[in-house]
């Protein structure tokens, strides 16, 4: 085989790869890609339920209720909230008055189901997301 | 006194670290051997100078010096030794000043055992070596100075974030850097090379030992990682697909092809630029993943808080290293032609499909952690992309690279049969099958993926064993002619079947826990109990216990078997008082085959939330990951890499 032929090979082998590579991730990108949305934006956006999001903003104080392992919360932006439910194990940093991530998808009664509750390891630390949301809001102030 | 002692030195190593970076490459240009020579004593002086820091530096921790700032911010009095260690690395001026030490002592460790390179190729290693290692220096002296001091010093320390208080953590950091800092040397062979204009068999003999030991640091730092993620996060997973998590994920299979594509340089003198490539990517990946961890551009469950500042600086730096790298690549690469010619079905065509595989694994990782930032940018929209992505995308890409990955060993070098190769796999490839099919109706008839992929990790197991199996004419010949074929076998392949079945390990361990596992939550009161499959769980109390710095709930949880006690768990909530923090510490027996695992919620007057999970073959992946570095640390000791490789051969020689 000339070297030719061979880089011929190797340029069809690559392209195979590459493109069943790209059809798979173009899919699952389609599929898969979860937005974040502030309490605001699911107010404005009328999103489908069963389609999977992330809610984040700032657990409100006072509204954090438990029944059994299941727990009920608000999700605030300081300017809409959002009721959330979630049956599961809290992760260690969850707190009113903490920024918080949630990802499920809204039930018929319009309460965010969560599955997952993101923990995060540091506790000064402010999800940008969230930062951003409660920016927007207008209510953003600076901490020291 | 001392940590002004730290100051200093880290001040003079990027004094010598600038002579080392810039006289060795001029008389490497010259001829010159006395500026040639600088190199190799600078590289030690600089690495003596570091270790100097670091030891200033560990000594304010482990006397709990709170004149430095850096300790008041991660350590306190109260806190066990060995954190007080631990808590050098746990922050981040001190993470990037070991960073700062690995470098400079992967740089001595070249001056020392690589007397027998070219003197011009030592020196312009030593040198591309040092120029990293200024940028690391300046980035510390500039932006992170571990030495800051503090005035009035506070009676105490803040304490260090008690989630890193653990053993698993404790090593994580260093293990995974010596992985992440290994690759630079790879990359300064291969910048040095460029600027030689020369690859040849002996170049990727040299560069093999590196590539190979930073690899097996890499694979277990990313093991211990996702050990720890494991049992002290509480979700019973091991991989998340979290930005971090991916960061290390990415330099490894970078590696991974790397250490594969280098072998086709060794053996037969063809694809010298393609390794060139791939050993300055994945060092590039590796400076990718430190600054992904530091700069917190991404939402990621392991974000700490950061500064944007010092990531614009190691953004800058990573671009200098990459484009730098690539753009000299771009220039001289075209001068290296290879002399290797052959069949697509040989060993090399295999390595060449193991590699694009790998690349192709690695860019969709790529793609998958950086896309929410592309986004971000471009249309203001946040978006994650999480593991359903990733299992879409990852997983289908891994199963024609395992299926190859038996077929590969079994090829010749030049120009091979393939049928013959398959027909010395048929025994494999018949115990796979019956392993999916048992795992599909026996374990779990829903999940045909999962049992696909069982099939796949026994595949890679018995078609490593086969292989190996064969090579010794196990059976076919006596005994003691297979004890002489199996001292006379190189470390290297004995390496490569330990690694290959080892991943297989780790595949079964991992779709088994991903697919099989079983959880149960639910909220108990001390006497009441649950059922996860056969085991019934009683939660029999719960009581305040005193550790040194935090103190804790421990729950005790009575296992029964069939009515017979079988074992207690005891997880704990523990609250660290110094800053008012809660962390849970799971309890998982485990018998080598599953995990029962039991973590402790928040409690209240109507009982203790409790999670238990029953993980088959959990600790496959972990023993699994530990075994192919080990495999990689066999291969290292090869007998070739240990006695003096040989002097340069002409490159005509070399083709063969």
């Amino acid at each position: 085989m000339t070297p030719k032929r061979r880089r011929l090979w190797l340029l069809v082998g690559s392209l195979a790869v590459l493109g069943v590579a790209a059809t798979l991730v173009l899919t699952a990108l389609n599929d898969n890609l979860v937005f974040f949305y502030s309490p605001s934006q699911v107010a404005e956006k009328s999103i489908p339920p069963e389609r999977r999001f992330r809610l984040g903003g700032l657990v409100e104080m006072g509204s954090v209720k438990k029944n059994g392992p299941e727990t009920r919360f608000t999700v605030t932006d300081t300017h809409k909230t959002i009721s959330v439910v979630y049956r599961g194990l809290l992760p260690d940093l969850f707190r009113e008055g903490q920024g918080v991530i949630a990802e499920g998808s809204l039930g018929p009664d319009g309460v965010f189901v969560a599955r997952e509750v993101l923990a995060k390891h540091d506790e000064n630390y402010m999800p940008p997301e969230v930062a951003k949301a409660i920016k927007d809001a207008g209510q953003w102030k600076e901490r020291k | 006194m001392i940590p002004e002692l730290g100051h200093f030195a880290l001040i003079l190593a990027l004094a010598v670290a600038l002579v080392q970076g810039t006289l060795p490459l001029v008389g490497a240009a010259r001829g010159d051997g006395r500026l040639m020579a600088l190199g190799s004593t600078a590289a030690l002086t600089q690495a003596l100078l570091v270790v100097v820091a670091f030891a200033a530096l560990t000594q304010a921790y482990v006397t709990s010096d709170f004149s430095v700032a850096n300790v008041v911010a991660n350590s306190h009095s109260a806190k066990p030794l060995v954190y007080k260690i631990s808590g050098v690395w746990g922050n981040h001026e001190g993470s990037m000043l070991l960073w700062a030490l690995i470098l400079a002592v992967f740089g001595a460790a070249v001056a020392v055992f690589g007397a027998n390179l070219p003197d011009t190729l030592r020196a312009r290693v030593l040198a591309i070596q040092a120029l990293i290692g200024v940028g690391f220096l300046a980035f510390l002296l500039f932006t992170s100075n571990p030495f800051e001091r503090l005035s009035p010093a506070p009676a105490d320390g803040n304490g260090l974030n008690p989630l890193l208080q653990d053993p698993g953590l404790a090593f994580h950091p260093p293990l995974l850097y010596l992985g992440y800092v290994g690759f630079s040397v790879t990359y300064a062979f291969a910048i040095a090379a460029l600027l030689e204009g020369r690859v040849d068999p002996a170049w990727a003999r040299w560069v093999r030992p590196w590539t190979l030991a930073a690899w097996c640091f890499l694979t277990l730092g990313i093991a211990l990682g996702s050990w720890w993620a494991y049992y002290i996060l509480g979700w019973g997973g091991f991989w998340f697909w979290d930005p971090v998590e991916n960061a290390s994920l990415m330099p490894w299979l970078a590696g991974t092809a790397l250490l594969h594509s280098a072998i086709v340089v060794e053996k037969r003198d063809a694809l010298k630029s393609w390794t060139v490539l791939l050993a300055i990517l994945a060092f590039s990946l590796s400076l990718l993943g430190t600054f992904l961890v530091r700069s917190g551009v991404l939402t990621s469950v392991h974000a700490f808080a950061q500064d944007p500042a010092r990531g614009l600086y190691i953004l800058a730096f990573l671009l200098t290293v990459t484009g730098g790298g690539l753009a000299l690549y771009a220039w001289r690469a075209p001068k290296l032609t290879s002399s290797g010619l052959f069949q697509p079905v040989s060993r090399e065509g295999a390595l060449i499909l193991n590699n694009l595989l790998l690349c192709t694994l690695a860019a969709t990782v790529l793609l998958g952690t950086l896309y929410p930032l592309f986004l971000d940018l471009l249309t203001g929209n946040k978006v994650s992309v999480g593991p359903p992505f990733f299992n879409a995308t990852f997983v289908p890409i891994c199963a024609p690279l395992f299926a190859a990955l038996c077929v590969g060993p079994f090829l010749g070098w030049k120009r091979a049969e393939l049928w013959p190769a398959l027909q010395q796999l048929r025994v494999a490839f018949l115990v796979a099958v019956v392993a999916a099919i048992v795992a599909a109706v026996a374990i779990d008839s829903r999940s045909t993926l999962a049992a696909v992929a069982f099939g796949f990790g026994v595949w890679l197991i018995v078609g490593s064993l086969v292989e190996f199996v064969g090579r010794l004419r196990l059976g076919r010949a006596p005994w003691a002619e297979s004890l002489r074929r199996l001292r006379a076998t190189p470390r290297a392949s004995l390496g490569m079947t330990i690694s290959h079945a080892a991943l297989g390990v780790v595949v079964l361990g991992a779709v088994a826990t991903g697919a099989w596992h079983l959880e149960v939550i639910q909220t108990l009161k001390p006497g009441e109990k649950t059922r996860i499959a056969s085991y019934d769980i009683t939660l029999v109390r719960v009581d305040n216990v005193q550790g040194p710095n935090y103190v804790a709930e421990r729950a005790t949880l009575a296992v029964t078997v069939g009515g017979r006690p079988f074992t207690v768990l005891e997880p704990e909530r523990r609250l660290f008082t110094v800053q008012r923090r809660q962390v849970a510490e799971t309890a998982i027996h485990s018998n080598g085959f599953r995990d029962l695992y039991a973590a402790l919620g928040e409690g209240d007057r109507n009982g203790w939330v409790v999670r238990l999970y029953l993980n088959p073959l959990a600790p496959w992946i972990w023993l699994g990951a530990a075994l192919c570095a080990f495999g990689g640390f066999v291969s290292l000791s090869d007998r070739r890499l240990r006695i003096g490789a040989p002097s340069r051969r002409p490159a005509v020689q070399a083709a063969e």
